[in-house]
C-alpha cells in the first residue's frame, strides 16, 4: 500500500498577536490601577445597603478602631503639608523639613499634637509598630476639632468619611459626631462594607 | 505580522557578488508574552476596583441659641427606637411616658417586620433612633439601614436620654 504522504506543518505560532493583548492589557491595568493606601489600623465596617461610592480624592477620614482610638488623616501631599504648617502654627511647634516631608506621606496617624513630632522622627517601620495611643476627642482637650478645622482651612473641598469598626462602642462615634457638628460639620460619610439588599 | 520579507522577490543577485546568508529576523516571542501576562496578573490582582461605600448622613445644624429646642413630631407618627446592649432593641410608639415599650432585635423579623408595619399603617411615621451608651457602632449602622432598607424618609439620630426612658427600659 503506497503511503500517503502528510505535510508537516510548523508548529510555529505567531507570538506577535497574543503579545500585542497582553501588553494592551497590562497599559489598562497599570494605568487604572491604584494602590491601596496603607492603614495604620485594621478596622472591620459594618455592613449596609448603601451603594454611594466613595469619591477617589479630596477625602478626610476619621478612623475609629474597635478599642475606641481616634486616626485621622486627610490625601493629597502638597494639603498634608499645609496642614501641618496651620498647625504647626496654632499649637506653636516648629516641625523640620524632614519631619514635614515624613508627615506628607502619612495616610493617616493617631497621636496627640504634642507627642507628633516624636512619631515623624521615627523610621518608618517604627511607625508601623508601635501602637498608637490615638487623637484625644474629650471635650477639655480636643484636638480631633483642631485637626478637622485645620483642615477645612488647608483644603475646603474635603468631604469627611468616619471609618468605624463595628464593634467600637457608641460613646465615642457620639463623640466624633459632637465634634464634627461643633466645627459646623453636618454632612458626612459613614464607610460601610456592601451587603445585599433584603426584600421586604 | 512581526517577520520581515526576507525572501527575494525579483532583482536577482547579480553576478560576481558575493552571496551573504540573510538570518530570519523572526524572533521568539512567547517569553514577552509570559511576562506580559505576568504582569497583567499582577495588575489584576492589587487593582482595587470597587471604592468603598458610604452612607451619606446628614446632621441638623445645632444653633447654640436654640438649645433644646428641635423640631416638634405629632406622638402619633413617631416611633422611638432605642438600641441597648448585646444587640437588643427597645422600641415605643408615642410619648415616651405612656407608651409601651417592647423588646425586639436586628433581624429581619424583629425590627425590620415591625417598622415595615408601622409604615404601612401610619402616614408621614417619623424614627427617633436613640443609641444608648452601651449600644456599638454596628447598632447604629444597622439601624440606619433599616430605615433606607424599609424606605423611611425621616429619621434622627438623637443621643439625649430623658430620664423615663432610662427607667422604662432598666425594667425591661
Amino acid at each position: 500500500m503506497p503511503k500517503v504522504k502528510v505535510p508537516r506543518k510548523s508548529t510555529n505560532v505567531d507570538m506577535t498577536a497574543m503579545c500585542d493583548v497582553a501588553f494592551l492589557l497590562l497599559t489598562f491595568f497599570m494605568l487604572t490601577t491604584k494602590f491601596k493606601a496603607d492603614e495604620p489600623v485594621v478596622v472591620q465596617t459594618p455592613k449596609s445597603i448603601s451603594e454611594i461610592k466613595l469619591p477617589d480624592n479630596n477625602i478626610m477620614s476619621i478612623t475609629i478602631t474597635k478599642d475606641g482610638r481616634v486616626y485621622y488623616g486627610v490625601d493629597g501631599k502638597y494639603n498634608r503639608e499645609k496642614l501641618l504648617k496651620k498647625i504647626s502654627d496654632k499649637y506653636k511647634i516648629q516641625f523640620t523639613e524632614d519631619e514635614t516631608y515624613a508627615f506628607s506621606l502619612t495616610s493617616a496617624f493617631g497621636v496627640p499634637i504634642q507627642k507628633l513630632k516624636l512619631y515623624l522622627d521615627l523610621t518608618p517601620l517604627e511607625r508601623q509598630n508601635i501602637q498608637q495611643p490615638g487623637i484625644p476627642i474629650d471635650s477639655t482637650n480636643n484636638e480631633l476639632g483642631d485637626w478637622i478645622m485645620q483642615g477645612r482651612l488647608a483644603n475646603p473641598q474635603y468631604s469627611i468619611a468616619i471609618r468605624g469598626d463595628g464593634d467600637c462602642p457608641y460613646p465615642v462615634i457620639k463623640k466624633v459626631i459632637a465634634t464634627l457638628q461643633a466645627k459646623n460639620v453636618n454632612k458626612f460619610n459613614l464607610i460601610t462594607n456592601l451587603e445585599a439588599k433584603p426584600k421586604i | 505580522m512581526a517577520e520581515l520579507d526576507t525572501s527575494q522577490k525579483g532583482g536577482g543577485h547579480k553576478k560576481g557578488k558575493k552571496k551573504t546568508k540573510k538570518a530570519s529576523t523572526r524572533v521568539d516571542l512567547t517569553p514577552m508574552v509570559d511576562l506580559g501576562f505576568l504582569l497583567v496578573t499582577f495588575f489584576m490582582l492589587t487593582t482595587t476596583f470597587s471604592k468603598p461605600q458610604t452612607m451619606e448622613i446628614n446632621m441638623p445644624v445645632k444653633d447654640p441659641t436654640e438649645q433644646g429646642k428641635g423640631q416638634d413630631t405629632k406622638a402619633s407618627q413617631t416611633v422611638t427606637i432605642i438600641l441597648g446592649e448585646n444587640n437588643k432593641v427597645f422600641w415605643f410608639k408615642g410619648l415616651p411616658d405612656t407608651a409601651n415599650y417592647s423588646t425586639t432585635d436586628y433581624s429581619a423579623k424583629g425590627l425590620r417586620s415591625i417598622l415595615v408595619d408601622m409604615n404601612k399603617t401610619t402616614k408621614d411615621l417619623v424614627c427617633i433612633i436613640k443609641p444608648t451608651d452601651k449600644s456599638n457602632y454596628r447598632n447604629v449602622v444597622d439601624a440606619l439601614d433599616e430605615m433606607s432598607i424599609i424606605g423611611i424618609k425621616r429619621y434622627a439620630l438623637v443621643s439625649d436620654f430623658i430620664p423615663i426612658e432610662t427607667e422604662k427600659i432598666k425594667n425591661l
